[in-house]
């Protein structure tokens, strides 16, 4: 070549291996090759203004992506050959596990579906590529999931069934709509709501949680994991603040369209986290922190700082931010509460925190466990040693938006429920909060298609009359293994045969061996 | 003599997942079957997409063709995410040694300008092909709904992606590194007569609908006869016009195609099989689309091995589509 030009750097070398492949059609029209790019009132300016969040070619990725899968498989073979489940601190554990693979290994799947999707609706080759590598990665993240969980499954209950369960069961429409309403949005919305409000405000309160409370519980499969993913959801992380960044620079207009999108994505994030905020206070023998430390870490003041910065582009920080920051006092106790009392139709456990716990609760919640929480659980453990273990046979009113029961409380009242509702179109409908019912009111005609679970079985959409054969016929949750009560469960008998202890040698409702 | 370590082993209360276990019983179940089946969400959807008024979410209505149950496709290969970049991974590793040798003896920088030029017109260009490829491969594994053919397209668009960035880098081990070979080619891809129909083609597929009608188009019908045209009769043609070095920086093509073929046949040896309406489903966009691909390939074959050559890939193609009950416009056929 005679032509002299300067060589290339990193930036624009890896735009020409990934944008520069792509071209202006001639023969149709961009809008018919990207239909869906309009509709939502973003304006996109110039896409050439995109800065790549990371910089991988498909070589580079392959092999630094086999290399990590390589070491992943190795430890997963010797945990399953040196039966590593038996090394975890207490089964009550593994009621985490049957949470996560039912709740969130689902997500990852629906985020699969969502990326490869936005990674061809996008006309700018540089995000497509970056949404694309996103897709694969939750391909990777939903099958090394089962792959983690595939040898607890084999000796503990409630695992066996997750995608059937995440499509049906009452709790888990929660994370089920959750990803819904966001797959059925346009693309942009679709990237600030799980790029920029989940993978990179939120993540740290998802990730962190089930993965250090693995490493604190002795479950090589599923912290080894969490390791593996560290470095993907890194690159995950810096797409999020890209695209809101690059999304804010575009327009001006899109400024309220983002604001309206963060407050509800930031809310609707934050009460599904309601599941993870329970299960770090009360699934994890082994305590990591507790949830009201996790999101002053996490979101008070990590968030803090990121909307800090992003007030530059006219954005505030989310609506209702406080009302979530004084929900970290209860929320997790709320939440056991619950699923303590509907045990009998979940797929994991329950049980009441022995002294040990309580005294852990009081420290980390001293101005609300002791006063709220503490007599209601001194209640529910006397009761269960009467032989009269609490389940409330009633379901619950159900949140139209975030479908979590009407369970949380009003921000300067924690004995009054924040119960709101609307009428629309001659229908009344019901929220948890005021944060949901804005939702709600900004796209009614979605949230009415709703399929709340509690409705679905009085309309006998569930396959039974009763709660008893919705969950046994239409779930799949086998009775009197997979639900119910902790102690006595044949998980806990099991545990008691691997430590060596008789289960005969107990009583009935003693708790002191479910510790 | 063998040593054999005395384990532990322990009963399990069952083998694998029960959505396994319903499809090939409760015994221990392949990490590929594990990783590959059922695991999507089905049913009862909250909400309708805002930007598709017909369908719902992981809806298998997005094509016309109809299968009593879409996991009777499933990868011969066996590719779950780990298998998939381990196999890719090892691929690239024989590609990065010849691309780093052709660097360091300058294999394609002393070739004569005019060689140059051609691999810059007849060659490179085919990497916006190659977008086009993985634009229309995310859509369909965005579209379709059981993992095991969702999950084969993701790869397969994240294969042309890397096969696109395999030619550019051909162009910049042309020009040094600095882009100007990239331009070039680009202008070809762009203006030049001789690639207009197939940009026409690659622009018309991107705006197909129906998932299954784009996999056909895409990966049976213009890689069945693009890359037997390019990788094996205009590789050869390249040799005698004294550019046979850049060859071995097209091996992983010919590999890669070679591996595609496997899950391909499969998928369409399934679908076709399923009914006759699925057949003739299949058949009328061959009918449709096959000529046009042979059209769009037409001034590239003419253009160097000649389109006897394409007459070649074509009987090829048909012999392939033979098997499966279908008809292609073959020469010999």
């Amino acid at each position: 070549m005679s032509i002299k030009q300067k060589k290339l750097n990193l930036k624009d070398k890896y735009q020409y291996l990934t944008r520069d492949m792509a071209w202006e059609p001639s023969y149709q029209k961009k809008e018919d090759i990207f239909p869906e790019e309009q509709f939502e009132g973003i304006k996109i300016t110039d896409w050439s203004q995109w800065e790549d969040p990371f910089r991988l070619t498909m070589d580079a990725y392959w092999k630094y992506q086999a290399e990590k899968e390589k070491k992943l498989y190795a430890i997963f073979d010797a945990f399953a050959q040196n039966n590593g489940h038996q090394n975890i601190s207490d089964a009550r554990y593994v009621n985490a596990l049957k949470l996560f693979l039912s709740g969130v290994s689902p997500l990852e799947h629906a985020a699969f579906q969502g990326y490869a999707k936005v990674g061809r609706q996008f006309s700018g080759a540089g995000a497509r590529v970056a949404c694309q590598m996103q897709a694969i990665d939750e391909l990777r993240h939903s099958q090394t999931q089962q792959h983690a969980m595939s040898h607890y499954n084999k000796h503990f209950n409630g695992l066996h069934d997750g995608a059937h369960m995440h499509d049906r069961v009452w709790f888990l429409s929660v994370p089920k709509s959750f990803f819904d309403d966001a797959r059925s949005a346009g693309p942009f919305e679709f990237l600030t709501a799980i790029s920029f409000s989940f993978e990179y405000v939120l993540t740290n309160l998802l990730f962190v949680p089930f993965m250090s409370g693995a490493a604190y519980n002795g479950d090589m499969a599923t912290v080894t994991f969490g390791f593996s993913a560290q470095s993907d959801e890194a690159r995950h992380m810096t797409l999020g603040l890209e695209v809101i960044k690059f999304i804010l620079e575009q327009h001006e207009d899109n400024v309220p369209i983002i604001q309206q999108w963060i407050d509800k994505w930031f809310w609707r994030g934050f009460r599904l986290l309601s599941l993870v905020g329970m299960m770090m206070d009360y699934m994890l023998p082994n305590k990591v922190m507790s949830w009201a430390e996790a999101w002053e870490v996490y979101y008070e003041q990590n968030g803090g700082a990121l909307f800090k910065d992003l007030e530059r582009y006219g954005i505030r920080p989310p609506k209702y931010q406080d009302v979530a920051n004084d929900a970290k006092h209860h929320v997790s106790h709320q939440t056991w509460s619950t699923f303590y009392q509907y045990s009998h139709a979940t797929n994991f456990h329950t049980w009441m925190p022995d002294e040990e716990e309580m005294a852990w609760l009081s420290e980390k919640y001293p101005d609300t466990f002791d006063k709220y929480y503490r007599p209601r659980f001194e209640y529910l453990r006397n009761e269960h040693a009467e032989g009269r273990r609490f389940y409330n046979n009633t379901l619950p009113q159900l949140c139209q938006v975030c479908q979590i029961p009407v369970i949380f409380t009003e921000k300067d009242d924690p004995t009054a429920f924040s119960h709101r509702q609307w009428q629309y179109e001659g229908e009344r409908y019901h929220f948890c909060s005021e944060g949901c019912c804005d939702i709600f009111k900004n796209e009614p005609e979605k949230y009415v298609q709703a399929w709340l679970p509690v409705h679905q079985i009085y309309q006998g959409n569930c396959g039974g009359a009763d709660v008893g054969t919705v969950v046994s016929e239409y779930y799949h949750i086998k009775p009197g293994t997979d639900n119910l009560e902790y102690v006595d469960s044949p998980d806990h008998r099991r545990w008691l045969e691997i430590q060596g202890k008789s289960p005969a040698a107990k009583h009935s409702g003693d708790k002191q061996d479910a510790a | 003599m063998s040593i054999e370590i005395k384990t532990h082993s322990m009963e399990p209360i069952r083998q694998t997942y029960a959505h396994i276990a319903r499809r090939f019983g409760d015994k221990p179940a392949t990490r590929y079957q594990e990783a590959s089946y059922d695991l999507e969400a089905k049913t009862n959807f909250h909400y309708r997409p805002l930007w598709d008024a017909e369908h719902t979410l992981n809806d298998p209505e997005r094509t016309a063709i109809r299968m009593d149950d879409w996991y009777a496709v499933s990868d011969p290969r066996q590719f779950y995410y780990g298998a998939y970049v381990g196999n890719r991974a090892k691929m690239q590793e024989a590609a990065e040694s010849s691309f780093a040798f052709c660097d360091k003896r300058n294999l394609l920088g002393r070739l004569p300008d005019a060689t140059q030029q051609q691999l810059l017109r007849l060659l490179v260009p085919l990497r916006h092909v190659e977008l086009g490829a993985n634009m229309n491969n995310s859509m369909v594994a965005g579209d379709a709904t059981a993992t095991t053919v969702a999950q084969l397209h993701m790869y397969q668009a994240m294969d042309r992606l890397g096969i696109g960035q395999y030619l550019s880098r051909i162009a910049l081990l042309i020009d040094g590194s600095t882009g100007a070979g990239l331009d070039e080619s680009k202008t070809f891809w762009m203006d030049d007569a001789l690639w207009q129909p197939l940009r026409k083609l690659v622009e018309d597929t991107l705006v197909v609908h129906d998932w299954f009608e784009l996999t056909l188009v895409q990966n049976v019908l213009i890689d069945g006869l693009l890359y037997p045209l390019v990788y094996d009769k205009m590789d050869q043609w390249l040799g005698e016009q004294g550019a046979e070095d850049v060859s071995m920086l097209t091996e992983f093509m010919r590999d890669w195609y070679k591996d595609s073929l496997r899950w391909t046949n499969a998928m369409v040896k399934a679908v076709a099989g399923e009914s006759d309406a699925n057949r003739e489903q299949l058949q009328a966009w061959i009918n449709q689309w096959e000529p046009q691909i042979y059209q769009a390939l037409t001034p590239l074959a003419e253009a160097t091995s000649g389109l006897e050559a394409l007459d070649e890939t074509r009987a090829q193609l048909a012999a392939r589509l033979s098997k499966f009950g279908l008809n292609s416009q073959g020469v010999s056929a």
